[in-house]
């Protein structure tokens, strides 16, 4: 389970306005058009190792996924890639299934690796002519996070060992029964609170009484 | 999110919904009890009270609970989709669905203001005492409902669903590849025939049916009497999947009532009972007005029935219990309804004075008792038959009366119907759409009742044995497109909308098995 998408926060990115691509004319033509490029750049200077993307659907019925990747190391200039090809969104692009869903395209997808991405480029393909306009929304990058090694325990915790007291308690319980009912008694507590059941009690009424006032309209 | 990632998700949903149930303490006990068995090793424990619990048929009954869980679940959805996403995905259909449900809530409130009748009333104890002794024959009583009327009807709900548009929809084409012949104009999903073929494959030629093969003229051992056995058999394993897996090829009169309630997974323990007997107290606690329109609408639909007035008391002890069952507010996790909302009087705004009304969130509308009456010829004990219901109702009956994208959705049903019909039929479909008579005008009414009250009985129940079977609604559309072609002929001879209404007027000589499966598997493509 992708955790990280919870706990992380997207990396503050630039959606560019979309691009719709016309044959031709763009003013005189009058159709449609059925592609679509939306990129998303990330801060100068600052390139990202992607864990996933995630965004909302408006009919699109197809996305493929290019990144602009620079690696530090070499010297050279950035290169484009192409991470997910036509990855299908809307099962029957004329109908609407998937039409409005939510998606992420993870890292474990993507035919490259993430990593010191520079840039991305959303292509969309609408083929349909049933639909007015399509798009994707709420386009959120997550970040790549590593997971911190295990620290060790230090050394001077081990070195503690336990002394064994018999203290003098006389007249009272003896102190290996009364811990171990307690123990029983937490035991049964944990118990109780793990069977808490999401089952209602079933009342409708406010202690006792169901006079309302009239429906609520909001 | 991968396969497994669901699978996990799902598993712990599931582990977490069935945790602290009346199940869940039942199998504990029972393991704790068995640990006086002398097969029970100390060395082996976990492996032997398991073994235990599968042969004393504990496993069993949870793996029903789970099964049943599968049926009530959310389809896997992403992490950040919203709640409204999962009630409803298309932004469109949610605001449509809210809007006519404030229409709904606006006229239950001027019908309360205008007739002076509260929404809800605490009866005072001579009223309580006198509806108790007379919890058994509720239908003798005459109570002047000339006042009332019902909410709405189905006829105001199709106008709802024909002026629905996607306003990304392009229509600018008029006549086009895609036109749309008929009122639907909401370009969902729908299975044709094809497609239908492989999903509904039980149902071929030459596959034996209830409904077909168990005719008179048929000798039994060449189905009925083999099929029977088979039936007893799943009966005694107790096992709801292989219920459900039958039910598709139909169930026998005399087993029906026991594969229905494993399929619905509905017991009749002493718990059920109780939980029944809490509803009854509600209902003699406090009147309500929708016991009004359900009176109404028992006494207009139901009582005028051949075949179901006899039920009307059931209907009475049924309908008005499920008004104040709380646990059925548990399916709007699903379903693109809202239940409607109030406040106590004088405490407008304080969110712990709130409440449902009614408690189940479900305004019933003009036919909603022929959602429960068939299931009258089943079940004679009440809070059997209720439990029946219950689970019909929110796995199915409450999708036929909500705007959603669903596959078994009453849009989806109307848009598979009229396609089926443009598709196979076309002839047929312009001639009527030509003398104005809309198919889906005449169909609709059908459908949103799931046939109940249109067609004969035993009929009827092998419908429903489909319904339950694959666990959709489709097969409804299915028989609906079914009937116009069996009727074709006298149809297209037609030319007004009121003749075509009276060729189609009555149904209760049709069989449905034949005509379904002729549809489906003897139709050209």
């Amino acid at each position: 389970m992708s955790d990280n998408s919870e706990d992380t926060k997207p990396v503050a990115c630039t959606v560019k306005p979309p691009v719709y691509l016309q044959i031709g004319d763009a003013k005189t033509d009058s159709v449609h058009s059925g592609v679509c490029v939306v990129d998303a750049s990330l801060p100068f200077g600052k390139p990202v190792n992607i864990e996933e993307i995630t965004f909302k659907n408006y009919y699109t019925a197809y996305v493929t996924v290019r990144l602009l990747r620079r690696n530090p190391a070499q010297d050279a200039p950035a290169k484009w890639s192409t991470a997910v090809r036509d990855l299908p969104l809307m099962e029957n692009p004329h109908t609407e299934r998937g039409s409005q869903d939510y998606y992420s395209v993870h890292r474990a997808q993507m035919q490259v690796e993430p990593d010191h991405v520079v840039c991305v480029r959303l292509i969309l393909r609408q083929p349909s002519s049933a639909w007015l306009t399509f798009s994707l929304d709420e386009i959120k990058i997550f970040p790549h996070v590593e997971l911190d090694p295990e620290k060790e325990v230090s050394d001077w915790l081990s070195d503690l060992t336990l002394v064994d007291q018999h203290p003098d308690v006389e007249g009272l319980p003896d102190p290996q029964t009364v811990s171990s009912s307690i123990q029983q008694m937490w035991a049964l507590t944990e118990v109780m609170q793990t069977n808490q059941t999401t089952a209602s009690i079933g009342r409708f009424d406010v202690d006792g009484c169901y006079d309302i006032n009239l429906l609520s309209l909001t | 999110m991968d396969r497994d990632t669901e699978l996990s998700l799902t598993i712990a949903q599931i582990v977490q919904r069935l945790r602290g149930t009346h199940l869940h303490s039942q199998i504990e006990r029972q393991a704790k009890e068995c640990l006086h068995q002398p097969e029970i090793k100390l060395e082996s424990l976990k492996e032997d009270v398991r073994c235990f619990l599968r042969t004393s048929g504990w496993e069993r009954k949870l793996q029903n609970a789970v099964y049943r869980e599968l049926h009530i679940q959310l389809p896997p959805s992403h992490p950040t989709a919203p709640l409204e996403h999962l009630k409803e995905p298309l932004a469109y259909m949610r605001k449509a669905q809210a809007s006519w449900e404030k229409r709904i809530l606006k006229s239950l409130n001027s019908m309360s203001t205008e007739l002076g009748v509260p929404l809800a009333r605490m009866r005072p104890a001579e009223e309580q005492k006198e509806l108790t002794n007379k919890w058994n024959e509720m239908g003798t009583d005459e109570p002047d409902l000339s006042r009332f009327r019902p909410v709405y009807a189905p006829k105001d709900f199709l106008e709802v669903l024909i002026s629905l548009r996607n306003p990304n929809h392009d229509v600018s084409e008029d006549v086009g590849a895609r036109s749309h012949w008929g009122l639907i104009q909401v370009p969902l999903n729908v299975r044709d025939i094809p497609q239908l073929r492989q999903a509904y494959s039980e149902l071929n030629l030459t596959t034996g049916q209830l409904g077909i093969d168990d005719h008179a003229h048929i000798h039994p051992d060449l189905f009925e009497s083999e099929y029977v056995q088979i039936g007893k058999k799943v009966v005694v394993e107790q096992d709801s999947a292989a219920a459900q897996q039958y039910s598709r090829q139909g169930c026998p009169t005399g087993l029906r009532a026991d594969l229905w309630a494993l399929i619905l997974n509905s017991t009749n323990q002493p718990q059920d009972v109780m939980h029944y007997e809490q509803l009854k107290a509600g209902v003699i606690q406090h009147d309500l007005l929708v016991d009004n329109l359900i009176y109404k609408d028992v006494k207009l639909t139901a009582s005028n029935d051949d075949y179901y007035f006899v039920f009307e008391d059931f209907l009475y002890q049924v309908l008005l219990c499920f008004s104040r069952d709380t646990a059925v507010l548990e399916h709007f996790r699903y379903n693109s309804a809202t239940p409607p909302k109030s406040y106590i009087q004088g405490k407008v705004g304080d969110e712990e004075c709130a409440v449902v009304y009614p408690p189940n969130g479900v305004i019933p509308f003009h036919g909603f008792s022929m959602y429960v009456a068939p299931l009258c010829f089943l079940y004679n004990e009440p809070s059997r038959l209720y439990s029946a219901f219950r689970e019909m109702y929110i796995r199915y009956f409450f999708r036929l009366h909500s705007i959603s994208s669903s596959p078994s959705g009453i849009l989806s049903l109307c848009l598979q119907f009229e396609r089926l019909l443009q598709t196979y039929l076309p002839q047929l479909f312009y001639h009527l759409r030509q003398i104005g008579a809309q198919p889906l005008r005449i169909a609709f009414k059908w459908m949103v009742r799931a046939f109940s009250g249109y067609l004969s009985t035993d009929q009827l129940l092998l419908l429903w044995d489909r319904i339950l079977g694959y666990d959709s609604l489709e097969v409804v559309a299915v028989l609906a497109a079914a009937v116009f072609a069996f009727r074709a002929e006298n149809l297209m001879e037609v030319t007004s909308l009121a003749s075509a209404e009276a060729v189609l007027a009555d149904l209760s000589t049709l069989k449905v098995m034949p005509l379904i499966q002729i549809f489906l598997f003897a139709t050209a493509i």
